[in-house]
């Protein structure tokens, strides 16, 4: 059967096109959902796979990026968050949707004070759109059988991951992407030990800042003609399987 | 507010350094070693202190080093030795989401919080007298226009809801003489014509009644420069160069649709007529095209101007029934290392104007996820007092999908926020000059944009299209609501009440209401408005019912139980009433000084760096990379590309989102600053060159483009201001004739001049945009940006040799001055021959790069070229010698392309020049000049650091 992907979409949210293209070249059906259906009942977690929490500007990044879509999760769906990770379902949340996955506290997803991170406001003080190199690392149930390094953009002013015990992450083998060593603009935002990704303890709920799913055609990418590499379909095909 | 509601105040820490303030306090003098942020915020409801930790934990405080305390007495976030305190915070009724999103969700709690806003405490370290606090506040901290700020502690302060809303004043007109006319005119701001006025008057002794205020407003809401575009229909007297006089019956008839209709493209599906221009994309879809200019605004408050510039060019979009996606803006600032001191009252500095627009335009078109693909950045002084913001827009449509046509007894349905006194008075505003008191009386005028409400009526208009809900839809732009149902009704009548549409706060006049420029708003007219309002509701956006359309061809609005009429004006007076304006106008020959500067040098390595370093001409990259370019996906050609990002493309690509024909969207842009106050006819002809060769190395097909025009001038009233702007005209005309390239929308923007305390005007850079879009038939065709490959050919097409007047070679050589410019480019009506060549070779698949030949002609190409590909390169066979003309000389349809040395015998095969090949290395030679990596880095990139 065909996985079904949710991605929940607040006001403000904009790469959810983008990320629906990636989920359905990857072999899954991705539905759209605005926020209003899944509070009103017309359209319920427990009818999806997979759930995918989008890039965007949720509520304008008021009171901080990522802060109220997060509170909207854990405030509104509690329950049916809870049943998703509980069944072991594949998430993702990617730039804004990984800001609002950790203000729900599923990312890093530790006990205690290790489960503490932030997306802090990025080294250079203002938001950036480049290409990066990611290294994966552990491998996880999202990023399982990659090697090569993906290639792709980020686009934030805000993604600068602070963690109150990296280390402990980095232990349980919870870093499973890093910029290209090097610093700016290798590492776009400052983040310490280069984070870019991180999953949970169980490596079903991933989150990132830069955008796999800009990185799903060759054609996206601006040095096709200069030796190009680093699709990420991989990724969204490996999110797909563990579904 | 409720009964027994306090007010609290309480800062957010941790602070954060800001160090652009500081450098920015630097550039006033102003001895200050560091700033530091906090977040303040201002509520207003019943909370007691164990409430109002909730409200600050849960929604202010970052969970891991974040933390709270009242604003007096602070602690933590209070100024220590040799530190001060400043607060600042927005004017009560200026758009805050992030006051009215902690108001929303503090009710999703259950905390009883009426109001809240969020402000900013300064603490400044520094040895500051207050004169310097101020100076600090005013020219680096806040901004008059928009916000509120105090040395110390900020009182709350938040809109009313107790205040009465003034009843509809009768303006007593009749029996008043032109004197008296005039009087009423500049009192109310109307900005009318004397001759408008006086038809006014007699149209109304003629129904035996005076008008009431709101139509006053109304009349000159629609009448306006800004709106009624009086001066591009108006009846011109020229004077011609040679003494003879033309007779010229509108601009835009004569010159622009004349041209758009001779040539009669088959894709051209509308031009000219609605919200944007719409031209066939491929067999299922349509583009629509928009610029738009906001520059008055921008003047005063940057960074609102230009959120609500890109803001206004979307809706302008989703006014035609298209998916906006892409953007672009074009920039024209003054030096941004001027002197504070040459800064006159009453103007910002060019480089807090540049920031402030800069990030307005990212800050909208990053929140509405819609990648900003092409644009320019301009200096020159004349911008100072005048700066210029351009904002484009392209959508998508399936074809047929734009109804426009209302019916009687459709509903009014109203999309998006409520409304406040943002902008009132907005159109009759741009239509004017500004002077130094102009931000005093202009808060109302200038807003703030929220682009998360316009990303939801982007969302309702598609779906709402999609499902064929509508009849006709346009956008609420200047003149709110005036604007978009009087052209809406224009053809049938309509009756609107004023009670039925929301309100940010009581105590608005109705015309107020009617006039409000509140933003992001959309009004469509529905057969049956209950399935649109449900699609509103599943995005989460506003939509209210005001009224209905009714076929009697009377506009009437009333307000509430109110039984006397707001408005009862007869739609054909509205629309067809105004009086044609007559106008003079005198064309000035341009005389070229031959060789002006050409014997002036003997250092041409020394002038490339000057070159290079140009403010228009180096590296924009730093406020490229802020805005989002690859969102949606569909990105080609990205604004810069190369092995480290900092190729500067010509013209850009993106495949539209949800298209499936393989095709591409190209973009080249025109601008030029320097060539218009020569000769405006050759400036035309240079800058829809410069958007077609653009657009060809963007991989368009240069047969099928289609163009915008945007046109940046002074007081149309001065005869040889008028004089330019026609010659701009008829330059736009034959170079769009000669090209076959139809204009498809446009839009003026004239009175851009700042009159001086002394009563002397600065008119801006007399400036034409041109945005050229076309069709891309062969994506995997496209050049790359940067040179590639050592050992291939680097090939000229077109002539070697440009001409120097209004060159920017002229412009680091002593600037332009009266009688000494040279000769400028000369319009080449054969140009086109040489973009088919182009696009020809490209379809080969033979074009590995390309670059075009622009300001600063073939030496900075070259260098900008070799530079962004890491690529050295040898261009030493004839006809490169030290020759100026060579070297730095501009013109149109000239190009440099690099191909492959197997490939040469087809390059020559269409006349091109080859002047030398790609080297690996670093070292850049072209004749004469021999430059590293390191320092053609250092001069298109040095001011980056």
């Amino acid at each position: 059967m065909t996985p079904r992907a949710l991605i929940p979409i607040a006001p403000g949210t904009n790469r959810d096109h983008d990320l629906a293209e990636a989920f359905r070249l990857a072999g899954a059906e991705p539905e759209a959902v605005p926020l209003t259906e899944l509070r009103s009942g017309h359209r319920s977690m427990s009818d999806y796979q997979i759930l995918a929490v989008p890039g965007g500007f949720s509520y304008g990044d008021a009171l901080g990026a990522g802060r109220l879509l997060g509170l909207d999760l854990i405030g509104w769906f509690a329950d049916q968050l809870r049943d998703t990770v509980a069944a072991g379902k594949p998430v993702i949340g990617i730039c804004n949707g990984f800001q609002a996955l950790v203000r729900t506290g599923l990312l890093p997803g530790d006990d205690g004070p290790a489960g503490v991170a932030t997306l802090d406001a990025n080294e250079s003080g203002r938001f950036e759109c480049r290409w990066v190199r990611l290294n994966p690392g552990p491998a996880s149930a999202w990023t399982a059988g990659l090697v090569e390094p993906l290639r792709c953009p980020v686009a934030h002013g805000e993604g600068r991951f602070v963690a109150a015990d990296l280390a402990a992450i980095e232990e349980r083998s919870g870093v499973v992407f890093r910029y290209q060593p090097g610093g700016y603009p290798n590492n776009p935002n400052g983040s310490v030990g280069d984070v870019a990704g991180v999953t949970d303890p169980s490596g079903l709920i991933l989150g990132l800042m830069p955008h796999p799913e800009n990185h799903v055609h060759p054609w996206q990418d601006p040095l096709r003609w200069r030796g190009g590499s680093g699709n990420c379909l991989p990724l969204f095909r490996s999110g797909v399987a563990a579904a | 507010m409720r009964e027994g509601s306090t007010q609290h105040a309480f800062v957010v820490g941790p602070g954060h350094g800001d160090v652009d303030a500081v450098r920015a306090a630097h550039l006033f003098d102003l001895p200050v070693e560091q700033i530091t942020r906090y977040q303040l915020v201002h509520v207003a409801g019943l909370l007691a202190e164990a409430e109002l930790d909730r409200l600050a934990r849960t929604y202010c405080v970052d969970p891991v080093d974040g933390w709270w305390e009242h604003a007096e007495p602070a602690r933590d976030a209070a100024p220590g030795a040799g530190e001060r305190q400043i607060e600042t915070g927005l004017r009560p009724g200026v758009t805050d989401r992030e006051g009215a999103e902690l108001v929303r969700v503090a009710h999703e709690v259950g905390l009883a919080v009426d109001a809240a806003t969020i402000g900013t405490r300064w603490i400044v370290k520094g040895q500051l007298t207050d004169t310097q606090l101020q100076a600090l506040s005013d020219r680096v901290l806040h901004n008059e226009v928009i916000e509120r700020w105090a040395i110390g502690h900020l009182e709350p302060a938040f809109v009313g809801d107790g205040a009465t809303a003034p009843a509809t004043e009768i303006v007593e007109i009749g029996g008043l003489d032109a004197a008296g006319l005039e009087a009423v005119n500049r009192e109310r701001r109307l900005g009318l014509d004397p001759e408008e006025m006086s038809v006014i008057a007699a149209h109304f002794s003629d129904l035996g009644r005076d008008p009431t205020d709101a139509e006053l407003e109304t009349l000159a809401q629609t009448w306006s420069e800004h709106c009624a575009h009086k001066t591009f229909r108006a009846l011109i007297s020229v004077t011609e160069a040679d003494g003879s006089v033309t007779e010229v019956d509108g601009l835009l008839s004569t010159y622009l649709r004349a041209a758009t209709d001779e040539i009669d493209a088959p894709w051209v599906r509308s031009a000219f007529v609605d919200n944007a221009g719409v031209v066939e994309f491929d067999e299922t879809f349509d583009l629509a095209l928009k610029a738009e200019t906001h520059n008055h605004p921008s003047a005063l408050e940057p960074f609102g101007g230009a959120n609500t510039g890109v803001g206004g060019v979307v809706r302008d979009i989703l006014g035609v029934s298209a998916k906006p996606i892409v953007l672009t803006d074009v920039l024209c600032f003054g030096p941004t290392d001027l002197d504070p001191a040459d800064v006159p009252d009453g103007v910002l500095h060019p480089r807090r104007i540049r920031d402030g627009v800069v990030a307005g335009i990212g800050d909208y078109g990053n929140k509405i996820g819609v990648p900003n693909l092409a644009g320019a950045i301009v200096h020159d002084p004349r911008y100072t007092t005048t700066p210029l913001v351009f904002a484009g827009c392209v959508g998508i449509l399936p074809h047929g999908s734009n109804p426009t046509a209302p019916e009687a007894g459709d509903s009014i349905v109203v999309l998006g926020g409520a409304v406040g006194r943002d902008g009132v008075g907005g159109a009759t505003f741009s239509s004017q000059t500004i002077d130094a008191g102009t931000a005093e009386v202009a808060g109302s005028s200038v807003q703030i944009g929220d682009p998360i409400v316009e990303k939801g009526l982007i969302d309702v208009v598609i779906e709402a299209r999609n499902h064929a809900l509508y009849h006709a839809i346009t956008d609420c732009g200047a003149g709110g609501l005036s604007s978009a149902v009087g052209e809406m009704a224009e053809e049938l009548g309509a009756v609107v009440d004023l009670s039925l549409v929301p309100r940010k706060y009581a105590g608005l006049a109705p015309w107020e209401v009617w006039l409000s420029e509140a933003q992001e708003r959309m009004v469509l007219a529905a057969p049956d408005p209950e399935p649109v309002l449900a699609v509103a509701r599943r995005w989460a956006v506003d939509a209210a019912v005001i009224g209905q359309f009714t076929g009697d061809g009377m506009l009437r609005v009333i307000d509430g139980d109110d039984e006397s009429a707001v408005i009862d004006l007869d739609c054909r007076f509205l629309h067809d009433g105004r009086p044609q304006r007559r106008m003079q106008a005198v064309i000035r020959l341009h005389r070229p000084v031959r060789e002006s500067v050409r014997v002036a040098t003997g250092n041409p390595t020394g002038d490339l760096v000057r070159l290079l370093a140009h403010p228009s001409i180096r590296s924009n990259e730093d406020v490229v990379r802020t805005y989002d370019h690859e969102v949606m996906g569909g990105t080609l050609v990205r604004p810069y590309g190369g092995p480290a990002g900092d190729a500067p493309a010509d013209g850009t690509a993106q495949i539209p989102p949800g298209t499936s024909s393989g095709r591409a969207l190209a973009i080249g842009i025109g601008v030029n600053a320097l060539i218009g106050s020569l000769d405006a006819y050759a400036m035309a002809w240079t800058v829809i060159d410069e958007a077609v060769r653009n657009a060809v190395l963007g991989g368009a097909d240069p047969d099928r483009l289609s163009l915008l025009d945007n046109f940046a001038w002074g007081r149309p009233t001065n005869p040889e201001t008028l004089g330019q702007i026609v010659a701009a005209c008829r330059g736009c005309r034959d170079a769009a004739l000669a090209f076959g390239a139809p204009f498809v929308s446009g839009k003026d923007s004239l009175y851009n001049e700042f009159v001086n305390p002394n009563g002397s005007a600065d008119p801006v850079a007399p400036t034409l945009v041109i945005t050229a879009v076309g069709v891309v038939a062969e994506p995997t065709a496209v050049p790359i940006t940067g040179a590639v490959g050592p050992g291939n050919d680097v090939w000229l097409i077109g002539s070697p040799y440009g001409t120097l007047g209004g060159s920017h070679y002229e412009a680091v050589h002593g600037g332009l001055r009266a009688g000494e410019a040279g000769e400028v480019p000369r319009p080449d009506p054969g140009a086109i021959d040489v973009h088919r060549q182009v696009a020809r070779l490209v379809n080969a698949g033979i074009v590995v790069s390309g670059h075009d030949l622009a300001e600063g002609g073939l030496a900075v190409a070259a260098a900008e070229w070799a530079f962004g590909g890491r690529v050295g390169l040898e261009l030493i066979d004839d006809p490169v010698t030290a020759d100026p003309h060579v070297l730095f000389g501009e013109g149109p349809a000239r190009y440099l392309l690099e191909g492959r040395p197997a490939d040469a015998h087809r390059f020559r095969a269409v006349g091109a020049t080859r002047l030398g090949r790609v080297t690996d290395g670093e070292t850049v030679v072209i004749g004469p000049i021999t430059l590293s990596h390191a320092a053609i880095g250092e001069a298109v990139k040095g001011h980056q650091r």
